[in-house]
């Protein structure tokens, strides 16, 4: 599958993060041959193989529904960039 | 040529667990802000998830009363999305394998027939956390006390016509989940709201491009949109136009959808499995576990109603529409005439809740006292019409019944000697009447029933003023 840098650019959008320009083009050489990888591996029969969705040979623990204690947003928000009255500040996101 | 509306609806049940879906922090609605999260739902780096088997053993009771399949093996994935109510900046929840498959909900159509909606799954995942506009300039305050909280997402088939058809498939699930004890169903929390998927074909054609309508919170505002966009739609059609697949927003106020623009281009979620999650195995014993656990459901409850209580189908309906009114229903017609019964709730009791706004639950007429009225009326002491005049006695200022029978003096005169000298009275004071009367003027009759019943203030038994005066009128 062809990159191109307007490609590289809506992947990164979607990951917030930024691709200088300079960057681009190497970028979308760089993907071009991890999508060569995934279109090699796509060759191989798989007919009849359960998809696996973990490396794991394991099954999902499960927890008793009971409340543990508070840990107290003090501490858990003092490495918050911003917070007032017990809330998170983040620039506004209203539109 | 006329256009068919197709509508499917997805809803989004949040799970009446005590704690959320991957950590232990309580969901009790309305703390202080972020007084109920942890390392897991902050997302602090290395913190890992851990579910909840409530939440499991909810959506297999979901499923089992919808008839699906239930999936052996679930696989838990990661929708990516940026907003600030979501710290992990991806949302867990199930995407190829959803613990709950294919089921189906019957509802009933206003003319009374059945009408079977196909389920295409359900599956678990996590609630986002609220963002707080109003109070601070140009920032937005976070609170992840929502963050985690368990959903159960239930996607439909496409299978509903008209907004009639999604407000009843809406309001029978609404019952279902209620029934199940899976969430508290509140829509003005936020606790059960849908997205509604709405597009216009003609008869036959294959489906057209449709919109999808977010976060309804209230059957009315279902409605009220589905009638707003069939409109918008078939605007746009028949002027040759095209629709554009489209989130859009309802606004309350002006009963009408609105595009969210600025969100479409971001509707490329990248999901693939969470590698902090390993795949859910169920266990045939967990499953029938829960099977063993299920109340009697709506449909079951409805069809009993019929048999044991030989109701009409649209009163079981009614009856049955949710859990606390059956109860209160068969509270008060054990050993009672059950259409009086029936009646009676339906006409006095809803309709009251209805005018006050009150539901079942926090009804002021407790079901023992509604028994004791209906068995006052059965066993003469008072009359049908005394017995609304105690019930709206009963609803606005609560009592006893028999207390209220006495304090007021409202017991029926069944004493034949008393209602013959309240006729004698009446007959003695309308002479002209009672010559027209016997002169042929039959309807008259009703004039000295009225006159009677008034001078006894309704208290006269109606059945024997009606004998007593007819042996009165003719007898002279």
């Amino acid at each position: 599958m062809p990159m191109d840098s307007i490609e590289v650019n809506r992947i990164a959008h979607l990951a917030r993060i930024s691709v200088p320009e300079e960057e681009a083009q190497r970028t979308a050489l760089q993907l071009e041959s991890i999508l060569q990888l995934v279109e090699s591996l796509r060759a191989v029969p798989t007919e009849g193989v359960e998809t696996m969705a973990h490396p794991l040979d394991l099954q999902q623990p499960l927890r008793e529904d009971t409340v543990c204690p508070e840990e107290g947003r003090e501490w858990l928000m003092a490495s918050a960039p911003a917070a007032a009255e017990g809330l998170f500040l983040v620039p506004r996101v209203i539109e | 040529m006329e256009w068919e509306v197709v509508i499917g609806l997805e809803v989004h049940v949040q799970l009446n667990t005590a704690t959320k879906i991957f950590c232990g922090c309580s969901t009790t609605f309305g703390a202080e802000p972020n007084t109920q999260t942890c390392p897991v739902c902050l997302a602090m780096p290395g913190a890992l998830p851990v579910l909840n088997a409530a939440a499991v053993n909810k959506a297999i009771a979901l499923g089992l009363a919808l008839g699906s399949e239930i999936n052996r093996r679930s696989i838990f994935a990661r929708k990516n999305y940026f907003y600030p109510d979501l710290p992990k900046g991806y949302q867990i929840s199930q995407y190829e394998l959803p613990v709950v498959g294919a089921g189906h909900l019957d509802i009933v159509l206003p003319d009374g027939t059945e009408k079977r909606i196909g389920v295409t799954r359900a599956h678990l995942e996590e609630d986002a956390g609220k963002s707080l506009h109003e109070s601070f300039d140009s920032q937005s305050g976070i609170d992840l006390n929502r963050a985690g909280t368990p959903l159960l997402e239930i996607v439909s088939e496409p299978d509903m016509r008209s907004a009639t058809e999604a407000v009843a498939y809406l309001k029978k699930l609404h019952a279902l989940v209620r029934y199940l004890d899976i969430s508290d169903g509140n829509m003005q929390e936020g606790s059960f709201r849908c997205d509604a998927n709405i597009s216009l074909r003609r008869p036959g054609h294959p489906y057209g491009t449709r919109a999808e309508i977010k976060n309804l919170n209230s059957f009315r505002f279902l409605e009220k949109s589905i009638l707003f966009e069939i409109s918008r739609q078939k605007d746009i059609l028949e002027n040759g136009g095209q629709i554009i697949q489209e989130t859009r927003l309802f606004d309350s106020v002006r009963s009408e959808t609105r595009s969210m623009r600025s969100k479409e281009e971001a509707n490329d979620y990248r999901y693939f499995p969470d590698p902090d999650l390993l795949p859910l195995v169920l266990e045939q014993s967990r499953i029938e576990a829960v099977q063993a656990q299920l109340p009697e459901l709506p449909d079951a409850k409805k069809n009993r109603f019929m048999e044991q209580y030989g109701l009409p189908a649209y009163d079981a309906g009614v009856l049955t529409s949710g859990r606390p009114l059956a109860e209160y229903y068969e509270t008060v017609a054990e050993g009672m005439d059950s259409k009086l019964a029936a009646n009676w709730i339906m006409g006095e009791l809803l309709g009251a809740l209805n005018r006050t706004g009150l539901e079942v639950e926090n009804c002021p007429v407790p079901a023992m006292q509604m028994r004791l009225l209906l068995s006052r009326i059965e066993d003469q002491t008072i009359s049908g019409k005394i017995a609304k005049e105690i019930f709206e006695a009963l609803f606005l200022e609560s009592g006893e019944v028999d207390a209220i029978i006495e304090a007021r003096g409202l017991r029926q005169i069944t004493d034949t000697g008393a209602i013959v000298s309240l006729i004698e009275e009446i007959v003695s004071r309308h002479p002209q009447q009672v010559a027209d009367y016997r002169s042929g003027k039959e309807k008259l009759f009703g004039f000295f029933v009225g006159q009677v019943m008034k001078e006894s203030q309704g208290k006269a038994s109606p059945d024997q003023v009606n004998s007593l005066l007819k042996q009165k009128l003719q007898g002279e």
